[in-house]
């Protein structure tokens, strides 16, 4: 099991980045995992345009703790139209690959991103 | 290196260093073909039979009604497909429960694509299976009732006593999968009431790649691997000679160690009383029917593979139920069986402890357990 991971994703998991949630979310992206049940809650807050803060909670296997990290520390400072061009195989990549049954793992990341900057989009009129 | 905790002994064990050196002559050095006629193949027929005796002396059998076969997996699937075929003439029915080890429930599915019926019995939230439905499902056509002695994952014991007088009652063949039983609790088939039964050896402490199915006398099953006519024609292959021998070394083991299993389950108890004062955590499966070595508890709001991951950076190997660390990405059926949603039951890890755990073991586990848990609930959206 460990064994199919990657070094990068063992060290996200142990060590994740900006773990928690934001109060005062300028959005919020919530994603739930069709194919084994796990969720994923990204927080963002915007300024000037850019992700200025981002933090995740996340209900899932240890690949899915290590993508959220890792999408974090993608997405922190972007601005949105970057954000939103991060893609599901960005994450995978960043993290030196993940087995290829946990692919959908690194999609949810990506796709909670995604919702969490449309999430402000819409709230602030902008879409 | 830190402190390292192996506490997945239902998954596998270490051999015993006792019954390596009994194996190790059968390699280079005494690796006579049993079916030869000269010395060194008459020495290894000698002791194959040794060992059938060992064997059959742990589970109250006779040494005839052995048979060795490669593995716990192959037991199941030469009983189950064996009496199936035997009988196909008398019905098509088969009763067995929703939880039994994967190596029943797909080889009881295989039979349904060729055209058998089987009844998967549900289980209590404990994991019982009741007598009487068993009972009340047997049809005129019924061939074989298959029901675990005790459950790999909740380690909840059945009611297999009970199961084979009814069995008896009505002339109908039962086999119980006691893999994972045998060394653990007293198994004998006789007591039991069955008549046909499947172990193998590196769950206690034997080698890999070999098991045994009990045959009584009697009951007949069609062989599912042709050939060469070794053991009784049922099953073909020249004998894995030093695992046998391993087997019956590990059997003999086994027996003379049976009074130990009660401090095991003192030790279990031990465990399942600390770690339940994590706060909602529960326990999985029976609170006293079951195996000596099994604690299977689930925490809300976490997922088990995490858990797994976290706790063997801290040495300790256990395994988890949970969906995210299955090949198939489904919940393990056995815990849905009992009443589990999918999400709880990501949440399930389980111990299992075997002879060389201490009360040290224990300690550094729940010295550790409560922190994991709390690190990631820290991180999950449904922790309040
Ligand atoms: S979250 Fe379930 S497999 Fe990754």
């Amino acid at each position: 099991m460990s064994d199919g991971y990657s070094e990068k994703v063992m060290e996200h998991f142990s060590n994740p980045r900006n773990v928690g949630e934001i109060k005062d979310a300028d959005g919020i992206g919530k994603v739930g995992n069709p194919t084994c049940g796990d969720v994923m809650w990204i927080y963002i807050k915007v300024k000037d345009n850019r992700l200025e803060d981002i933090k995740f909670k996340t209900f899932g296997c240890g690949a899915a703790i290590a993508t959220s990290s890792m999408i974090t520390e993608l997405a922190k400072g972007k601005t949105l139209e970057e954000g939103l061009k991060i893609s599901r195989g960005d994450v995978a990549e960043a993290l030196d690959g993940l087995p290829t049954i946990k692919l959908h793992c690194s999609n949810l990341a990506a796709d909670g991103l995604h919702a969490a900057i449309k999430d402000y989009l819409e709230k602030t009129g902008k879409k | 290196m830190a402190k390292q905790v192996y506490m997945d002994h239902s998954a596998t064990t270490a051999v015993d260093p006792v019954v390596t050196e009994a194996m190790l002559p059968y390699f280079s050095e005494k690796y006579g073909n049993p079916s030869s006629l000269y010395s060194i193949g008459r020495q290894s027929r000698k002791a194959i039979e040794e060992a059938r005796q060992k064997v059959a002396d742990l589970i109250g059998a006779k040494k005839e009604e052995i048979i060795f076969t490669g593995s716990g997996t192959e037991s199941d699937n030469l009983a189950i497909k064996g009496i199936a075929l035997k009988n196909r003439t008398k019905g098509d029915h088969i009763i067995t429960s929703s939880i039994e080890h994967h190596a029943v429930l797909n080889t009881c599915k295989y039979l349904e694509k060729n055209g058998f019926k089987v009844t998967y019995l549900p289980v209590n939230k404990e994991g019982l299976v009741d007598p009487a439905d068993v009972q009340k499902a047997i049809t005129p056509q019924t061939i074989l009732i298959s029901i675990m002695h005790a459950n790999n994952e909740i380690g909840t014991i059945q009611p297999i006593e009970e199961i084979g007088r009814i069995a008896k009652e009505k002339n109908i063949p039962f086999h119980t999968d006691a893999v994972q039983t045998i060394g653990k609790i007293p198994v004998n088939v006789d007591t039991l009431g069955i008549s046909l039964l499947s172990i193998s050896a590196h769950k206690i402490y034997g080698p890999k790649g070999v098991g045994a199915l009990y045959l009584r006398k009697g009951t007949f099953i069609e062989p599912q691997m042709h050939g060469g006519g070794h053991e009784r024609n049922i099953r073909s292959s020249t004998e894995n000679v030093p695992g046998i021998v391993g087997f019956g070394k590990a059997c003999e083991l086994a027996k003379g160690r049976l009074p130990d299993e009660a401090n095991l389950a003192k030790l279990r108890d031990s465990l399942i009383k600390s770690v339940l004062q994590i706060k909602e955590s529960y326990l999985n499966g029976h609170p006293t029917k079951r195996l000596p070595g099994n604690a299977n508890f689930r925490f809300s709001y976490i997922e088990g593979e995490s858990m797994i991951l976290s706790l063997d950076m801290k040495g300790v190997a256990a395994s988890t139920g949970s969906a995210c660390s299955s090949t198939s990405l489904e919940p393990s059926h056995v815990l849905i069986a009992i009443g589990l949603r999918p999400e709880e039951s990501h949440g399930s890890l389980r111990f299992s402890l075997g002879r060389e755990n201490t009360q040290e073991d224990v300690d550094h586990v729940v010295s550790i357990l409560p922190d994991i848990v709390n690190k990631l609930r820290m991180m999950s959206p449904l922790a309040r």
